[in-house]
Protein backbone atom coordinates (compact mmCIF):
# COMPACT_ATOMS: atom_id res chain seq x y z
CA UNK A 1 0.00 0.00 0.00
CA UNK A 2 1.36 3.26 -1.27
CA UNK A 3 1.93 5.85 2.54
CA UNK A 4 -0.85 8.24 1.00
CA UNK A 5 -3.81 5.63 1.70
CA UNK A 6 -2.18 4.47 4.65
CA UNK A 7 -4.94 3.98 6.97
CA UNK A 8 -4.54 6.68 10.72
CA UNK A 9 -5.66 7.72 13.74
CA UNK A 10 -6.71 11.46 14.85
CA UNK A 11 -3.22 12.00 15.97
CA UNK A 12 -1.39 11.11 12.70
CA UNK A 13 -4.14 13.52 11.22
CA UNK A 14 -3.96 16.48 13.40
CA UNK A 15 -0.09 15.91 13.24
CA UNK A 16 -0.22 15.71 9.47
CA UNK A 17 -2.96 18.34 8.68
CA UNK A 18 -0.65 21.14 10.57
CA UNK A 19 2.50 20.38 8.48
CA UNK A 20 0.25 20.18 4.64
CA UNK A 21 0.64 16.66 4.35
CA UNK A 22 -1.90 14.15 3.99
CA UNK A 23 0.08 11.22 5.89
CA UNK A 24 2.27 11.27 8.57
CA UNK A 25 4.58 7.68 10.08
CA UNK A 26 4.60 7.12 13.36
CA UNK A 27 8.66 7.62 14.56
CA UNK A 28 8.94 10.32 11.90
CA UNK A 29 9.56 14.05 13.41
CA UNK A 30 7.99 16.89 11.53
CA UNK A 31 7.91 20.70 12.02
CA UNK A 32 4.10 21.79 12.59
CA UNK A 33 2.19 24.70 13.00
CA UNK A 34 0.89 25.23 16.44
CA UNK A 35 -3.20 26.88 16.75
CA UNK A 36 -2.47 28.04 20.58
CA UNK A 37 0.30 28.31 22.15
CA UNK A 38 0.12 28.77 26.49
CA UNK A 39 2.29 29.51 28.83
CA UNK A 40 2.21 30.42 33.01
CA UNK A 41 3.63 32.12 35.71
CA UNK A 42 5.75 29.15 36.51
CA UNK A 43 6.85 28.45 32.84
CA UNK A 44 6.53 31.68 30.73
CA UNK A 45 9.26 33.82 32.64
CA UNK A 46 12.02 31.08 31.56
CA UNK A 47 10.13 31.01 27.85
CA UNK A 48 10.21 35.09 27.66
CA UNK A 49 13.99 34.92 28.44
CA UNK A 50 14.85 32.50 25.76
CA UNK A 51 12.22 34.16 23.45
CA UNK A 52 14.31 37.14 23.67
CA UNK A 53 17.52 35.18 22.81
CA UNK A 54 16.24 34.30 19.46
CA UNK A 55 15.85 38.35 18.69
CA UNK A 56 12.41 38.06 16.65
CA UNK A 57 11.37 40.87 18.79
CA UNK A 58 7.72 40.28 18.24
CA UNK A 59 5.59 36.81 19.08
CA UNK A 60 4.45 35.23 15.49
CA UNK A 61 0.65 36.02 16.37
CA UNK A 62 -0.79 38.12 19.27
CA UNK A 63 -3.67 35.84 19.33
CA UNK A 64 -2.43 32.27 19.52
CA UNK A 65 -0.76 32.89 22.55
CA UNK A 66 -2.52 32.64 25.45
CA UNK A 67 -1.24 33.23 29.38
CA UNK A 68 -2.12 32.61 32.45
CA UNK A 69 -1.47 33.25 35.76
CA UNK A 70 -2.73 30.23 37.84
CA UNK A 71 -0.04 28.55 39.87
CA UNK A 72 1.21 31.22 42.30
CA UNK A 73 -1.56 33.72 41.90
CA UNK A 74 -2.89 36.15 43.30
CA UNK A 75 0.51 36.21 44.12
CA UNK A 76 1.32 33.98 46.71
CA UNK A 77 5.27 35.89 47.88
CA UNK A 78 7.36 38.38 46.47
CA UNK A 79 8.94 36.03 44.13
CA UNK A 80 5.98 34.89 42.43
CA UNK A 81 4.92 38.44 42.59
CA UNK A 82 8.50 39.01 40.41
CA UNK A 83 7.68 36.05 37.71
CA UNK A 84 3.46 37.62 37.31
CA UNK A 85 4.73 41.22 36.77
CA UNK A 86 7.95 39.93 34.53
CA UNK A 87 4.84 37.82 32.75
CA UNK A 88 2.16 40.85 32.33
CA UNK A 89 4.73 43.10 30.74
CA UNK A 90 5.74 40.55 28.21
CA UNK A 91 1.95 40.32 27.65
CA UNK A 92 1.26 44.09 27.52
CA UNK A 93 4.27 44.92 25.44
CA UNK A 94 3.69 42.42 22.98
CA UNK A 95 -1.06 43.34 22.87
CA UNK A 96 -1.10 39.58 23.59
CA UNK A 97 -5.32 39.57 24.15
CA UNK A 98 -5.13 36.35 25.52
CA UNK A 99 -3.56 37.72 29.24
CA UNK A 100 -6.07 36.35 31.86
CA UNK A 101 -5.69 38.58 34.95
CA UNK A 102 -6.78 37.54 38.66
CA UNK A 103 -10.50 38.20 38.57
CA UNK A 104 -10.65 36.97 35.25
CA UNK A 105 -8.09 34.27 35.48
CA UNK A 106 -9.10 30.76 36.05
CA UNK A 107 -6.91 27.57 36.13
CA UNK A 108 -5.38 27.31 32.30
CA UNK A 109 -6.92 24.47 31.42
CA UNK A 110 -10.15 24.41 33.02
CA UNK A 111 -10.15 28.43 31.53
CA UNK A 112 -9.26 27.73 27.66
CA UNK A 113 -12.17 25.35 27.16
CA UNK A 114 -14.31 27.34 28.68
CA UNK A 115 -13.92 30.41 26.36
CA UNK A 116 -13.67 28.50 23.63
CA UNK A 117 -10.32 28.92 22.88
CA UNK A 118 -9.12 26.09 22.25
CA UNK A 119 -11.13 23.83 19.56
CA UNK A 120 -11.16 20.05 17.42
CA UNK A 121 -8.78 19.68 15.07
CA UNK A 122 -6.19 22.15 17.14
CA UNK A 123 -2.52 21.78 17.71
CA UNK A 124 -1.88 23.18 21.05
CA UNK A 125 1.24 23.18 22.92
CA UNK A 126 1.77 24.92 26.32
CA UNK A 127 4.35 24.58 28.66
CA UNK A 128 2.46 22.89 31.33
CA UNK A 129 2.44 18.93 31.48
CA UNK A 130 -1.48 19.01 31.53
CA UNK A 131 -1.76 21.11 28.31
CA UNK A 132 -3.26 17.43 26.77
CA UNK A 133 -6.49 18.02 28.75
CA UNK A 134 -8.18 19.22 25.18
CA UNK A 135 -7.62 16.31 23.83
CA UNK A 136 -11.56 15.70 25.06
CA UNK A 137 -12.09 18.41 22.59
CA UNK A 138 -10.88 16.09 19.52
CA UNK A 139 -7.70 17.96 19.33
CA UNK A 140 -3.68 17.16 19.43
CA UNK A 141 -2.83 18.89 22.89
CA UNK A 142 0.12 18.59 24.62
CA UNK A 143 2.74 19.94 27.19
CA UNK A 144 6.44 21.10 26.15
CA UNK A 145 8.89 22.80 28.28
CA UNK A 146 9.57 26.51 28.04
CA UNK A 147 12.25 26.75 25.28
CA UNK A 148 9.37 24.80 23.14
CA UNK A 149 7.41 27.87 24.27
CA UNK A 150 9.63 30.28 23.33
CA UNK A 151 10.92 28.85 19.83
CA UNK A 152 6.33 28.26 19.37
CA UNK A 153 5.80 32.35 20.27
CA UNK A 154 8.95 32.99 17.69
CA UNK A 155 8.21 31.09 15.00
CA UNK A 156 4.39 29.53 15.49
CA UNK A 157 6.31 26.11 14.61
CA UNK A 158 7.66 23.34 16.90
CA UNK A 159 9.16 20.16 16.01
CA UNK A 160 6.94 16.31 17.05
CA UNK A 161 7.81 13.03 16.52
CA UNK A 162 4.11 11.01 15.36
CA UNK A 163 3.44 8.82 18.70
CA UNK A 164 2.05 5.35 18.38
CA UNK A 165 -1.41 5.10 19.38
CA UNK A 166 -2.87 2.83 22.39
CA UNK A 167 -6.77 2.71 22.31
CA UNK A 168 -8.94 2.52 25.51
CA UNK A 169 -12.62 0.80 24.48
CA UNK A 170 -14.61 1.61 27.85
CA UNK A 171 -18.23 -0.92 27.45
CA UNK A 172 -20.87 -1.21 30.53
CA UNK A 173 -22.96 1.13 32.45
CA UNK A 174 -21.13 3.07 34.89
CA UNK A 175 -21.79 2.65 39.01
CA UNK A 176 -23.38 5.71 40.97
CA UNK A 177 -20.92 8.59 42.07
CA UNK A 178 -18.54 6.73 39.41
CA UNK A 179 -17.29 9.90 36.96
CA UNK A 180 -13.78 10.18 34.48
CA UNK A 181 -11.90 10.26 37.66
CA UNK A 182 -12.33 6.97 39.04
CA UNK A 183 -12.10 5.37 34.58
CA UNK A 184 -8.98 7.14 34.49
CA UNK A 185 -7.09 6.56 37.93
CA UNK A 186 -8.75 2.54 36.98
CA UNK A 187 -6.69 2.77 33.36
CA UNK A 188 -3.57 4.49 34.99
CA UNK A 189 -3.41 1.43 37.56
CA UNK A 190 -3.96 -0.88 35.22
CA UNK A 191 -1.33 0.03 32.66
CA UNK A 192 1.30 1.87 34.90
CA UNK A 193 2.64 5.20 35.52
CA UNK A 194 4.94 4.60 32.02
CA UNK A 195 1.89 2.79 30.51
CA UNK A 196 1.38 5.09 27.38
CA UNK A 197 4.78 6.45 27.26
CA UNK A 198 5.06 8.90 23.85
CA UNK A 199 2.45 7.56 22.95
CA UNK A 200 -0.99 8.91 22.07
CA UNK A 201 -3.80 7.50 24.15
CA UNK A 202 -7.04 7.25 22.48
CA UNK A 203 -10.76 7.04 24.88
CA UNK A 204 -13.79 5.61 23.01
CA UNK A 205 -16.12 3.42 23.68
CA UNK A 206 -19.79 2.89 24.63
CA UNK A 207 -19.68 3.85 28.15
CA UNK A 208 -17.36 6.98 26.92
CA UNK A 209 -20.05 8.66 24.96
CA UNK A 210 -22.59 8.99 27.71
CA UNK A 211 -19.96 10.75 29.71
CA UNK A 212 -19.88 14.71 30.80
CA UNK A 213 -17.34 17.19 29.37
CA UNK A 214 -16.15 17.77 32.33
CA UNK A 215 -15.39 13.49 33.14
CA UNK A 216 -13.75 13.41 29.97
CA UNK A 217 -11.48 16.55 30.83
CA UNK A 218 -10.63 15.10 33.64
CA UNK A 219 -9.37 11.62 31.70
CA UNK A 220 -7.64 13.58 29.22
CA UNK A 221 -5.94 15.57 31.52
CA UNK A 222 -4.45 13.02 33.12
CA UNK A 223 -3.09 11.37 30.28
CA UNK A 224 0.31 12.21 30.87
CA UNK A 225 0.05 10.56 34.17
CA UNK A 226 0.42 7.54 32.05
CA UNK A 227 3.34 9.14 30.31
CA UNK A 228 0.81 9.85 27.01
CA UNK A 229 1.39 12.61 24.52
CA UNK A 230 -1.88 12.95 24.05
CA UNK A 231 -5.55 12.01 25.13
CA UNK A 232 -8.12 11.97 22.56
CA UNK A 233 -11.38 11.56 22.65
CA UNK A 234 -13.68 11.86 19.34
CA UNK A 235 -16.07 14.59 18.92
CA UNK A 236 -19.52 13.30 19.18
CA UNK A 237 -22.85 15.27 20.26
CA UNK A 238 -22.06 15.96 23.65
CA UNK A 239 -18.64 17.60 22.42
CA UNK A 240 -20.76 19.58 19.66
CA UNK A 241 -22.64 20.64 22.67
CA UNK A 242 -20.86 22.18 24.90
CA UNK A 243 -19.11 24.14 21.22
CA UNK A 244 -22.28 25.80 20.66
CA UNK A 245 -21.90 29.16 22.48
CA UNK A 246 -18.08 28.92 22.69
CA UNK A 247 -17.27 28.62 18.95
CA UNK A 248 -18.37 29.71 15.51
CA UNK A 249 -18.47 26.13 14.22
CA UNK A 250 -15.40 27.04 12.90
CA UNK A 251 -13.25 23.77 13.04
CA UNK A 252 -12.16 20.86 11.41
CA UNK A 253 -13.26 17.18 13.28
CA UNK A 254 -10.76 14.49 12.55
CA UNK A 255 -11.72 11.04 13.44
CA UNK A 256 -9.49 7.64 13.20
CA UNK A 257 -9.76 5.31 10.36
CA UNK A 258 -11.48 2.30 11.12
CA UNK A 259 -8.54 0.55 10.12
CA UNK A 260 -6.04 2.56 11.55
CA UNK A 261 -3.08 0.45 13.36
CA UNK A 262 -2.92 0.56 17.36
CA UNK A 263 -0.17 -0.35 19.04
CA UNK A 264 -2.44 -2.36 22.21
CA UNK A 265 -6.34 -2.16 22.35
CA UNK A 266 -8.09 -2.33 26.05
CA UNK A 267 -11.52 -3.25 26.21
CA UNK A 268 -12.36 -1.77 29.92
CA UNK A 269 -15.44 -2.83 30.74
CA UNK A 270 -16.97 0.26 33.33
CA UNK A 271 -19.58 -1.75 34.75
CA UNK A 272 -16.72 -3.64 37.28
CA UNK A 273 -15.32 0.04 38.38
CA UNK A 274 -15.77 0.74 41.66
CA UNK A 275 -14.92 4.14 43.32
CA UNK A 276 -11.23 4.26 42.95
CA UNK A 277 -7.85 6.22 45.20
CA UNK A 278 -4.14 6.44 43.99
CA UNK A 279 -2.60 5.90 47.23
CA UNK A 280 0.74 7.44 47.40
CA UNK A 281 3.28 7.64 45.91
CA UNK A 282 2.70 7.16 42.42
CA UNK A 283 -0.86 8.37 40.57
CA UNK A 284 -0.85 3.92 39.05
CA UNK A 285 -1.19 2.81 43.13
CA UNK A 286 -5.43 2.83 42.05
CA UNK A 287 -7.44 0.69 45.19
CA UNK A 288 -10.96 0.73 46.02
CA UNK A 289 -11.84 3.61 47.81
CA UNK A 290 -13.52 0.73 50.16
CA UNK A 291 -10.49 -0.76 51.49
CA UNK A 292 -8.71 2.19 52.48
CA UNK A 293 -11.43 3.35 55.03
CA UNK A 294 -8.62 3.07 57.76
CA UNK A 295 -6.56 5.61 56.55
CA UNK A 296 -6.76 9.08 58.34
CA UNK A 297 -6.50 11.99 57.06
CA UNK A 298 -5.79 15.55 57.99
CA UNK A 299 -6.75 17.25 54.86
CA UNK A 300 -9.21 17.43 51.61
CA UNK A 301 -8.63 19.25 48.63
CA UNK A 302 -11.44 19.38 45.69
CA UNK A 303 -10.22 21.23 42.85
CA UNK A 304 -7.39 21.88 40.17
CA UNK A 305 -7.32 21.32 36.18
CA UNK A 306 -8.21 17.80 37.07
CA UNK A 307 -11.40 17.81 39.36
CA UNK A 308 -12.83 21.46 39.69
CA UNK A 309 -15.22 21.70 37.32
CA UNK A 310 -19.17 22.69 37.80
CA UNK A 311 -19.99 17.83 37.91
CA UNK A 312 -17.06 18.25 40.68
CA UNK A 313 -18.76 20.77 42.57
CA UNK A 314 -22.22 19.56 42.19
CA UNK A 315 -21.37 15.97 43.58
CA UNK A 316 -19.39 17.31 46.27
CA UNK A 317 -22.64 20.02 47.24
CA UNK A 318 -24.75 16.64 47.15
CA UNK A 319 -23.12 14.58 49.94
CA UNK A 320 -21.87 17.99 51.94
CA UNK A 321 -25.27 19.39 52.24
CA UNK A 322 -26.76 19.46 55.88
CA UNK A 323 -23.27 17.91 57.01
CA UNK A 324 -20.52 19.08 58.76
CA UNK A 325 -16.87 17.87 58.23
CA UNK A 326 -15.19 16.56 60.45
CA UNK A 327 -13.40 18.42 63.50
CA UNK A 328 -10.20 17.34 63.07
CA UNK A 329 -9.47 17.93 59.14
CA UNK A 330 -9.69 20.82 56.96
CA UNK A 331 -11.39 21.14 53.78
CA UNK A 332 -10.29 23.21 51.05
CA UNK A 333 -12.49 23.70 47.56
CA UNK A 334 -11.27 25.15 44.86
CA UNK A 335 -13.95 26.57 41.89
CA UNK A 336 -11.49 26.20 38.71
CA UNK A 337 -12.32 29.61 37.26
CA UNK A 338 -14.73 32.09 37.95
CA UNK A 339 -17.35 31.32 35.91
CA UNK A 340 -17.70 27.97 37.66
CA UNK A 341 -17.18 30.02 40.66
CA UNK A 342 -19.93 32.46 40.37
CA UNK A 343 -22.33 29.43 38.73
CA UNK A 344 -22.32 27.61 41.87
CA UNK A 345 -22.36 29.98 43.99
CA UNK A 346 -26.09 30.86 42.26
CA UNK A 347 -26.80 27.30 42.16
CA UNK A 348 -26.01 27.00 46.52
CA UNK A 349 -23.34 25.10 46.42
CA UNK A 350 -20.60 27.68 48.30
CA UNK A 351 -23.06 27.88 50.89
CA UNK A 352 -23.33 24.36 51.13
CA UNK A 353 -19.67 24.24 51.59
CA UNK A 354 -19.47 27.20 53.85
CA UNK A 355 -22.10 25.91 55.94
CA UNK A 356 -20.54 22.43 56.01
CA UNK A 357 -16.92 24.02 57.22
CA UNK A 358 -15.15 24.29 54.03
CA UNK A 359 -12.92 27.04 53.09
CA UNK A 360 -13.93 28.22 49.38
CA UNK A 361 -11.12 29.90 47.78
CA UNK A 362 -10.69 31.53 44.24
CA UNK A 363 -9.04 29.99 41.50
CA UNK A 364 -6.11 29.20 41.89
CA UNK A 365 -4.02 26.33 41.26
CA UNK A 366 -2.44 26.44 44.90
CA UNK A 367 -2.46 23.34 46.96
CA UNK A 368 -2.26 20.81 44.11
CA UNK A 369 1.70 21.46 43.37
CA UNK A 370 2.34 22.10 47.32
CA UNK A 371 2.41 25.94 46.34
CA UNK A 372 0.08 27.67 48.75
CA UNK A 373 -3.26 27.60 50.26
CA UNK A 374 -3.20 24.83 51.94
CA UNK A 375 0.43 22.97 52.50
CA UNK A 376 0.83 20.22 54.10
CA UNK A 377 3.38 19.48 57.03
CA UNK A 378 5.48 16.46 57.84
CA UNK A 379 3.26 13.69 58.67
CA UNK A 380 0.48 15.04 57.37
CA UNK A 381 -1.93 13.45 54.97
CA UNK A 382 -4.40 14.55 52.20
CA UNK A 383 -7.25 13.39 49.85
CA UNK A 384 -7.33 15.44 46.78
CA UNK A 385 -9.00 15.13 43.66
CA UNK A 386 -5.79 16.38 41.56
CA UNK A 387 -3.74 14.75 39.85
CA UNK A 388 -0.35 13.52 40.95
CA UNK A 389 1.01 12.27 44.55
CA UNK A 390 4.53 12.16 44.10
CA UNK A 391 6.32 12.30 47.39
CA UNK A 392 6.42 16.22 48.56
CA UNK A 393 3.57 17.34 45.85
CA UNK A 394 1.56 19.10 48.39
CA UNK A 395 3.92 19.98 51.20
CA UNK A 396 6.74 18.73 53.22
CA UNK A 397 8.60 15.51 52.07
CA UNK A 398 6.94 13.24 54.66
CA UNK A 399 3.33 14.05 54.05
CA UNK A 400 1.22 11.88 51.69
CA UNK A 401 -1.51 12.65 49.06
CA UNK A 402 -4.08 10.00 48.11
CA UNK A 403 -6.16 11.02 44.66
CA UNK A 404 -10.00 10.56 44.08
CA UNK A 405 -12.54 12.03 42.29
CA UNK A 406 -14.95 14.71 44.05
CA UNK A 407 -17.53 11.85 45.80
CA UNK A 408 -14.84 10.27 47.84
CA UNK A 409 -13.29 13.47 48.78
CA UNK A 410 -16.23 14.86 49.94
CA UNK A 411 -17.15 11.65 52.03
CA UNK A 412 -14.04 11.27 53.62
CA UNK A 413 -14.33 15.29 54.41
CA UNK A 414 -17.40 14.38 56.69
CA UNK A 415 -15.86 10.97 58.01
CA UNK A 416 -12.50 12.14 58.86
CA UNK A 417 -10.77 9.12 56.94
CA UNK A 418 -10.83 8.06 53.35
CA UNK A 419 -15.05 6.90 52.72
CA UNK A 420 -17.35 6.47 50.21
CA UNK A 421 -20.55 8.32 50.05
CA UNK A 422 -23.07 5.57 51.06
CA UNK A 423 -21.08 5.53 54.37
CA UNK A 424 -22.37 9.49 54.75
CA UNK A 425 -25.17 10.20 53.35
CA UNK B 1 32.16 14.56 22.28
CA UNK B 2 33.69 12.21 24.55
CA UNK B 3 33.41 12.46 28.55
CA UNK B 4 34.88 10.38 31.31
CA UNK B 5 33.32 10.90 34.56
CA UNK B 6 31.54 8.85 37.69
CA UNK B 7 28.31 8.10 37.93
CA UNK B 8 25.41 8.72 40.67
CA UNK B 9 22.33 6.08 40.54
CA UNK B 10 18.71 6.43 40.84
CA UNK B 11 15.64 3.97 40.79
CA UNK B 12 12.92 4.10 38.32
CA UNK B 13 9.97 7.17 38.46
CA UNK B 14 12.16 9.79 39.96
CA UNK B 15 9.78 12.59 39.19
CA UNK B 16 10.04 16.17 38.83
CA UNK B 17 8.98 17.06 42.17
CA UNK B 18 11.47 15.22 43.70
CA UNK B 19 14.13 16.43 41.56
CA UNK B 20 12.95 20.37 42.16
CA UNK B 21 9.93 20.84 44.47
CA UNK B 22 6.93 23.61 43.43
CA UNK B 23 7.85 25.55 46.27
CA UNK B 24 11.29 27.08 44.28
CA UNK B 25 9.75 27.25 41.03
CA UNK B 26 9.23 31.21 41.52
CA UNK B 27 12.67 31.62 40.76
CA UNK B 28 13.98 31.06 37.19
CA UNK B 29 17.68 31.88 38.69
CA UNK B 30 19.68 28.46 37.66
CA UNK B 31 21.98 28.85 40.40
CA UNK B 32 19.36 29.24 43.02
CA UNK B 33 17.31 26.22 41.30
CA UNK B 34 20.47 24.14 41.56
CA UNK B 35 21.32 24.61 44.98
CA UNK B 36 17.69 22.72 45.80
CA UNK B 37 18.60 20.15 42.93
CA UNK B 38 17.11 16.28 44.39
CA UNK B 39 16.17 17.97 47.31
CA UNK B 40 13.53 15.43 47.85
CA UNK B 41 15.10 12.64 46.92
CA UNK B 42 18.90 12.98 47.73
CA UNK B 43 20.06 15.14 50.09
CA UNK B 44 23.58 14.44 49.87
CA UNK B 45 23.36 15.04 46.00
CA UNK B 46 25.14 18.73 46.09
CA UNK B 47 27.97 16.77 47.64
CA UNK B 48 27.83 13.91 44.93
CA UNK B 49 27.96 15.40 41.99
CA UNK B 50 31.22 17.33 43.22
CA UNK B 51 32.70 14.17 41.64
CA UNK B 52 30.20 12.40 39.92
CA UNK B 53 28.68 13.68 37.25
CA UNK B 54 26.76 11.22 35.28
CA UNK B 55 23.30 10.06 36.30
CA UNK B 56 21.91 6.63 35.94
CA UNK B 57 18.29 6.13 36.64
CA UNK B 58 15.59 3.23 36.00
CA UNK B 59 12.27 3.54 34.07
CA UNK B 60 10.25 6.90 33.63
CA UNK B 61 12.95 9.50 34.61
CA UNK B 62 11.53 13.34 34.64
CA UNK B 63 8.31 12.35 34.88
CA UNK B 64 5.37 14.98 36.00
CA UNK B 65 5.11 18.55 35.25
CA UNK B 66 6.76 19.94 32.10
CA UNK B 67 9.02 22.15 34.55
CA UNK B 68 12.41 22.85 32.43
CA UNK B 69 13.61 24.54 35.77
CA UNK B 70 13.99 20.13 36.24
CA UNK B 71 16.54 19.80 33.53
CA UNK B 72 17.86 23.20 33.88
CA UNK B 73 18.88 22.57 37.76
CA UNK B 74 20.20 19.09 36.96
CA UNK B 75 22.67 20.58 34.25
CA UNK B 76 23.55 23.97 36.53
CA UNK B 77 24.54 21.53 39.18
CA UNK B 78 26.95 19.97 36.82
CA UNK B 79 25.54 16.85 35.62
CA UNK B 80 27.02 16.08 31.82
CA UNK B 81 24.79 13.44 30.93
CA UNK B 82 21.59 10.82 32.18
CA UNK B 83 21.52 7.61 31.21
CA UNK B 84 18.09 6.16 31.83
CA UNK B 85 16.27 3.36 31.13
CA UNK B 86 13.54 4.85 29.98
CA UNK B 87 12.47 9.41 29.84
CA UNK B 88 9.59 10.82 30.56
CA UNK B 89 8.35 13.05 27.19
CA UNK B 90 8.84 16.31 28.42
CA UNK B 91 11.88 16.12 30.44
CA UNK B 92 13.70 14.61 27.32
CA UNK B 93 12.60 16.60 25.16
CA UNK B 94 13.32 19.69 27.70
CA UNK B 95 17.12 17.98 28.19
CA UNK B 96 17.74 18.21 24.59
CA UNK B 97 16.04 21.64 23.70
CA UNK B 98 18.66 22.74 27.19
CA UNK B 99 20.93 21.13 25.48
CA UNK B 100 21.63 18.59 28.37
CA UNK B 101 22.60 15.12 26.92
CA UNK B 102 20.08 12.07 27.78
CA UNK B 103 20.68 8.42 26.54
CA UNK B 104 17.90 5.79 26.78
CA UNK B 105 19.06 2.25 27.21
CA UNK B 106 17.55 -0.18 29.58
CA UNK B 107 20.66 -2.50 29.12
CA UNK B 108 23.16 0.28 29.96
CA UNK B 109 21.23 1.57 32.83
CA UNK B 110 20.35 -2.43 34.48
CA UNK B 111 24.20 -2.93 34.54
CA UNK B 112 25.83 0.42 35.27
CA UNK B 113 26.38 0.58 39.09
CA UNK B 114 26.42 3.57 41.81
CA UNK B 115 29.95 5.26 41.70
CA UNK B 116 31.18 2.94 38.41
CA UNK B 117 33.67 5.18 36.04
CA UNK B 118 32.20 5.56 32.64
CA UNK B 119 33.17 7.00 29.32
CA UNK B 120 30.69 7.99 27.18
CA UNK B 121 30.98 9.17 23.27
CA UNK B 122 28.20 10.74 22.17
CA UNK B 123 29.23 11.04 18.24
CA UNK B 124 29.70 7.73 18.45
CA UNK B 125 26.93 5.94 20.50
CA UNK B 126 29.11 4.21 22.80
CA UNK B 127 29.40 4.08 26.55
CA UNK B 128 32.39 2.31 28.40
CA UNK B 129 31.93 1.10 32.32
CA UNK B 130 35.66 1.12 32.88
CA UNK B 131 34.94 0.05 36.69
CA UNK B 132 33.40 -3.07 35.31
CA UNK B 133 35.41 -3.12 31.46
CA UNK B 134 31.69 -3.45 29.66
CA UNK B 135 30.93 -1.45 26.03
CA UNK B 136 27.56 -0.67 25.18
CA UNK B 137 26.43 0.44 21.89
CA UNK B 138 23.68 3.25 21.94
CA UNK B 139 21.15 3.84 19.66
CA UNK B 140 22.01 7.32 17.32
CA UNK B 141 20.00 9.97 17.95
CA UNK B 142 17.59 11.14 15.03
CA UNK B 143 18.87 13.57 12.82
CA UNK B 144 17.06 16.50 13.76
CA UNK B 145 17.69 16.41 17.16
CA UNK B 146 21.49 15.57 16.21
CA UNK B 147 21.27 19.08 15.01
CA UNK B 148 19.92 20.69 18.06
CA UNK B 149 22.77 19.27 19.95
CA UNK B 150 25.24 20.54 17.88
CA UNK B 151 24.14 23.59 17.55
CA UNK B 152 23.67 23.92 21.15
CA UNK B 153 20.07 24.03 21.76
CA UNK B 154 17.22 24.56 20.34
CA UNK B 155 17.38 28.67 20.64
CA UNK B 156 20.33 28.97 18.77
CA UNK B 157 19.21 25.50 16.32
CA UNK B 158 16.13 28.08 15.34
CA UNK B 159 18.06 31.20 15.50
CA UNK B 160 20.72 29.70 12.79
CA UNK B 161 17.29 28.84 10.87
CA UNK B 162 16.18 32.23 10.63
CA UNK B 163 19.48 33.91 9.61
CA UNK B 164 19.70 31.49 6.80
S1 LIG C 1 -4.12 22.61 39.00
FE1 LIG C 1 -2.30 21.43 39.50
S2 LIG C 1 -1.97 20.07 37.80
FE2 LIG C 1 -3.42 21.63 37.13
S3 LIG C 1 -2.18 23.19 36.13
FE3 LIG C 1 -2.39 23.76 38.27
S4 LIG C 1 -0.61 22.87 39.30
FE4 LIG C 1 -0.79 21.88 37.32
Amino acid sequence: MDDKQKPQTIAQKILACHCGRDHVSEGEIINADVDIVLGNDITLPIAIEEFNKIGTGKVFDRDKIVVVPDHFAPNKDIKSAQQCKFMREFAREQDIKNYFEIGKMGIEHALLPELGLVLPGNLIVGADSHTCTYGALGAASTGVGSTDVAVAMATGKLWFMIPRTIKFMYSGDLRKWITGKDLILHTIGLIGVEGALYKSMEFSGSAVSKLSMDSRFTMSNMAIEAGGKFGIFEVDEITEEFLKFRSDGNYKIFRSDPDAEYEKIYNIDCSDIKLQVAAPHLPSNAKNAEDLKDINIDQVVIGSCTNGRMEDLKISAEILKGKKVDKNIRVIIIPATQNIYLEALKKGYIETFINSGCVVSTPTCGPCLGGYMGVLAEGERAVSTTNRNFVGRMGHPGSEVYLSGPAVAAASAIAGRIATPEEVI
Amino acid sequence: MIIRERTIKYGDNVDTDVIIPARYLNTSDDRELASHCFEGLDRDFKEKVKEKKIIIAGNNFGCGSSREHAPLSIKTSGVKAIIAASFSRIFFRNSINIGLPVISSREAADFIQDGDELEVDFSSGRIKDITRDKVFNINPLPEFIQGIIKSGGYINFVKEDLNK
